[in-house]
């Protein structure tokens, strides 16, 4: 049989494109690979499931084997509702399928990105933003980096408030070159008093930090770093950013982040994509490694083009001579943050906020008459931390009542996160789950 | 008479033409900002039911972001336009895309990705066994297919896995008293991010360029590897589409002077199942499953990179792996960590969606059609080099036998004419199709890479090769016409030149708008 992918495995065509080329078999296109080289047997995989619907039936049994929950599970992946139409948009086949074409025959891409980049500049209030890199891990090292070349400084202090997974990418990413020196975390939960030096070339500030306390000393920070000659470089929640200042407001030089709660399902890990944003400042410009579009005119009046900016910085023009490297990242999400945010606006986007800062208040309240919930005093958005005897005893048992209670952060802390997607019957069905399975 | 008036077409309507009478969209489509309303919404948000809570000023924002206000047909149908205006894989012959493996992705195993929405990736262990299982199948399957002894999914790209294995080969080394080996040897016709991400990693990149023949020349290895070398990251075949049949001497070098080899494999698609990583003496490899494992591009990601690893580099893997154990007699799906991993490449264990995609493909595959997919990949390149070597002008330099793709020149006919290669792929664009030049830099002059895989029929290459015979002739006949296009495109020609010009670049909407519109209302 014609495999259904395979047009020309149908014996016919591929005499008569053997006849063509003069070939008498595809072995002779293969003389230059040494016999030694070869594998002499067949691969070892499970027998094919050409039908389609036998590899339905096979996908399903594996996918059954998944239990879903009420979901309190946060800490870098983020269930927030995701609109149809960024569903509808994203599965495209004109954007689904499309890669790397021309700003002609790819007008659509190039408009859609430069639409998207222009409304996270909006949402940050700067001029420059990139076309999205892999997660907010890469946003941060990258950005990191930047400020390092930028003052030629290879020392960053970092809050310590920061998760320890995107941890392990920054020791991975940076320490060879650049050292990393930790900032305490307060008894509040925001980064504690710091002191940096000429060495530095940048303070990294999250916010909401890792135990979804938002920053407040921004703009202390932007003035200790530019007093010594840093830069402020913010990972922020596009998300938080219709209530809460953007990280220019205060003073910050970089901004970076994940956009993946703008639009992208948690999809297991599969909806990340990082931004890095700056004023339009043509010496940091040149620190981007990504790729950054234009508008452009073309030949006719009334029409916009788009291109490359400043391509020039890039290993794609110059190999290890451009900035770090760029290459195939998570431009699709990019393109689907675009539309969230087209469809949010400015309203949408406060309201969104407002609605979360209640909820994850209303959760803290709620879940505090029965744990202590830490750093009550500090402002929340999205998470918060709960200290408990056991964090696995409480997370097992709340699992057995079909409720995925948070993430471990250690032994004995659980941060929870409460998005618009949680209603408040959800938020007391979870105290109550608590106060039950701690009673026991 | 009927009401339809005086005829004026005869039947049977006439056979098409030649050459499709292809137009793209043009649907002249403002930017998004332009079509922005006072007060409308796309979307409605529930509202706080509580008490709001009240934000101190150090923390509050000012100035609502000035975001389009839309209602949401009018956000869908302006995004709908923008899609007509792409051509993506679906809807064009794309064999242009030379190195990147455009390919059938089969629109069932989107439904799979889909299917992926919902897990939160720090869900238990417990409540995500059918996606761990896919994972730990998947790794032995990639396992198999490169001969490597364990395989990690993490990666969110190609180059992120270069950069993977880069991570490792550093850990490697500092682990076993190699510190001082500061030197990555790669060559000219590997990927860039070869060079980049070893560069970024903190070595000295020393770059082999081609022999006499096309191939990596042999020689300069020799002259460069030594105690400070720590790696060779080459691709084979290279992005010429020609096999180094040399390829196992260049790793024994490498191993002689304890360096490891590490193995690009993102032009693998002709090669599944004839030829295995391992098996030339390999130490790392990696393959984009966005590539090779059919994936869709996704104008440019979500991808995913997989790195192969033989036994003395599993220590370092990213962490955490997918291991199988058994359990009272059941299997169960956990995750390890890795004694001496590198640490996280990305969050969490990869894009999820795209490992399962990769995984219901090469299960509609099996052995034999993973074999099938390679043989046809390389019949298709051989056809269709045999068509394009006919087009008077066209040409690929060195005198060598390719596998699954072809690095061609238009150098003759470039310098009979004055067009250049970018400018024949724009006139092309305007039949439907499109094409990539190469990498920087050009050491091919005027190049264009072609590599038809596996997805196309004999007539798709056909009509593929006529296009451009017919621009390589419209070139010699009026230049102009060709410099000038595209003519079917949504836009025309565009003056790129302001891009480079800080003064006048605009990056955002904002940008434009304080560089270009102030003062203009």
């Amino acid at each position: 049989m014609t495999h259904p992918y395979i047009p020309n495995t149908e014996p016919g065509v591929r005499a008569e494109m053997l006849a063509a080329v003069g070939a008498r078999s595809v072995e002779e296109f293969y003389a230059d690979i040494p016999a030694e080289l070869r594998l002499n047997r067949p691969l070892d995989l499970p027998a094919p499931l050409v039908a389609e619907q036998d590899l339905v039936r096979h996908m399903e049994g594996l996918f059954a084997k998944n239990v879903a929950g009420l979901s309190f599970l946060g800490h870098g992946s983020y269930a927030h509702y995701v609109p149809a139409v960024c569903d509808e948009v994203n599965s495209r086949s004109e954007f689904l399928t499309a890669y790397a074409g021309e700003p002609y025959e790819d007008h659509g891409r190039f408009q859609a990105l430069f639409e998207y980049v222009s409304m996270m500049g909006e949402l940050l209030e700067m001029d420059v933003v990139n076309v999205p890199t892999y997660d907010g891990y890469q946003a941060s090292g990258t950005a990191i980096r930047m400020a390092c070349r930028y003052t030629g400084r290879p020392k960053v202090l970092l809050s310590g408030a920061i998760a320890a997974e995107k941890l392990s990418k920054l020791r991975d990413f940076l320490s060879h070159d650049i050292e990393m020196v930790f900032a305490p975390v307060a008894a509040n939960g925001e980064i504690g008093e710091v002191e940096i030096d000429d060495t530095f070339g940048a303070i990294y500030l999250e916010t909401p930090n890792v135990y979804g306390v938002v920053e407040t000393r921004g703009k202390e920070l932007a003035d200790l770093a530019h007093a010594n000659g840093a830069l402020l470089v913010v990972s922020a929640d596009p998300i938080s950013l219709g209530v809460l200042a953007p990280p220019a407001a205060y003073g910050a030089d970089i901004a970076c982040g994940d956009i993946q709660p703008l639009g992208m399902h948690p999809g297991y890990g599969g909806g990340h994509a990082g931004y890095i944003a700056t004023q339009d400042h043509e010496p940091l410009v040149a620190e981007f490694p990504s790729r950054l579009f234009g508008i452009a005119p073309t030949k006719v009046p009334g029409e916009y083009g788009f291109g490359d900016v400043y391509y020039d910085r890039t290993s794609f023009a110059h190999r290890e001579e451009g900035k770090e490297w760029v290459g195939t990242a998570a431009a699709l999400w990019g393109i689907t943050a675009g539309v969230y945010l087209a469809l949010m606006g400015p309203e949408g986007m406060k309201e969104l906020g407002e609605t979360v800062l209640s909820r994850t208040r209303y959760a803290m309240d709620a879940l505090g008459r029965h744990v202590t919930v830490r750093h009550r005093d500090a402002v929340h958005f999205r998470e918060f931390a709960i200290e408990v005897p056991s964090s696995g005893a409480l997370l097992d048992g709340l699992r057995d009542k079909g409720i995925f209670g948070g993430v471990a952060l250690d032994d004995r802390t659980v941060l929870v996160c409460v998005t618009e997607c949680h209603s408040t019957d959800d938020i007391d069905r979870l105290a109550a789950a608590v106060k039950e399975v701690l009673g026991a | 008479m009927s009401g339809h008036g005086e005829s004026f077409a005869e039947l049977p309507v006439a056979p098409k033409p030649p050459l499709r009478r292809f137009h793209q969209a043009r649907w002249d489509e403002p930017i998004i900002f332009e079509l922005s309303r006072p007060g409308r919404r796309g979307i409605a948000v529930p509202q706080a039911e509580g008490p709001g809570v009240e934000l101190p000023a150090s923390v509050r924002r000012e100035h609502a972001p000035k975001l389009p206000e839309m209602s949401q047909l009018h956000v869908l149908r302006h995004y709908l336009r923008l899609s007509q205006e792409n051509l993506g894989f679906d809807l064009n012959i794309d064999v242009g895309q030379g190195t990147c493996t455009m390919k059938y992705s089969p629109k069932v195993n989107d439904l799979f990705a889909k299917a992926t929405n919902p897990l939160h990736p720090h869900q238990h262990e417990d409540t995500v066994q059918g996606v761990l299982e896919i994972y730990w199948r998947m790794e032995r399957m990639l396992a198999e297919i490169s001969g490597m002894s364990r395989v990690s999914l993490q990666p969110g790209s190609g180059s992120a896995a270069i950069y993977a294995n880069i991570a490792m080969i550093r850990a490697y080394h500092n682990a076993n008293g190699g510190e001082h080996r500061d030197q990555v040897i790669t060559t000219m016709f590997s990927h860039p991010s070869n060079a980049a991400c070893a560069k970024t990693a903190g070595y000295e990149v020393i770059t082999l360029m081609p022999d006499a023949e096309g191939l990596p020349d042999i020689e300069a290895l020799k002259a460069a590897i030594g105690p400070r070398t720590a790696a060779l990251m080459i691709t084979n075949p290279e992005d010429t589409g020609v096999f180094n049949s040399r390829i196992k001497e260049f790793v024994d070098l490498v191993h002689s002077v304890g360096g490891l080899a590490c193995y690009d494999q993102a032009n693998a698609n002709g090669i599944l199942g004839i030829t295995r990583a391992r098996d030339v003496g390999f130490d790392l490899c990696h393959f984009n499953l966005h590539k090779t494992f059919s994936t869709p591009h996704s104008c440019g990601g979500p991808a995913a990179g997989a790195c192969g690893v033989a036994p003395a580099l599993e220590p370092f893997l990213p962490e955490p792996t997918v291991d199988r154990v058994e359990f009272d007699g059941n299997e169960r799906f956990v995750l390890k960590y890795p004694e001496k991993s590198v640490g996280k490449i990305r969050p969490f264990l990869g894009v999820t969606p795209n490992v399962v995609r990769a995984y219901a493909w090469i299960m509609s595959l099996g052995a034999e059609g993973l074999r099938q997919v390679a043989e046809t990949a390389v019949l298709n390149n051989n056809y269709l080099m045999h068509k394009i070597l006919q087009i008077p002008g066209a040409s690929v330099p060195w005198n060598s036998r390719h596998v699954e793709q072809a690095r061609y020149s238009w150098q003759q006919l470039s310098e009979e004419t004055g067009v250049h290669s970018e400018e024949i792929g724009t006139r092309a664009a305007d039949f439907g199709v499109h094409y990539w030049t190469s990498h920087h830099p050009y050491l091919v002059p005027e190049p264009f890479t072609l590599e038809p895989t596996e997805s196309y029929a004999k007539e798709d290459l056909d009509e593929y090769a006529a296009i451009l015979a017919h621009v390589a002739d419209e070139a010699r006949r009026d230049p102009e016409f060709v410099k000038g296009a595209p003519y079917n495109q949504t836009i025309h020609k565009i003056d790129m030149t302001s891009l480079d010009d800080p003064k006048q670049w605009a990056p955002t909407w904002r940008a434009y708008v304080r560089k270009h519109l102030s003062g203009q209302g």
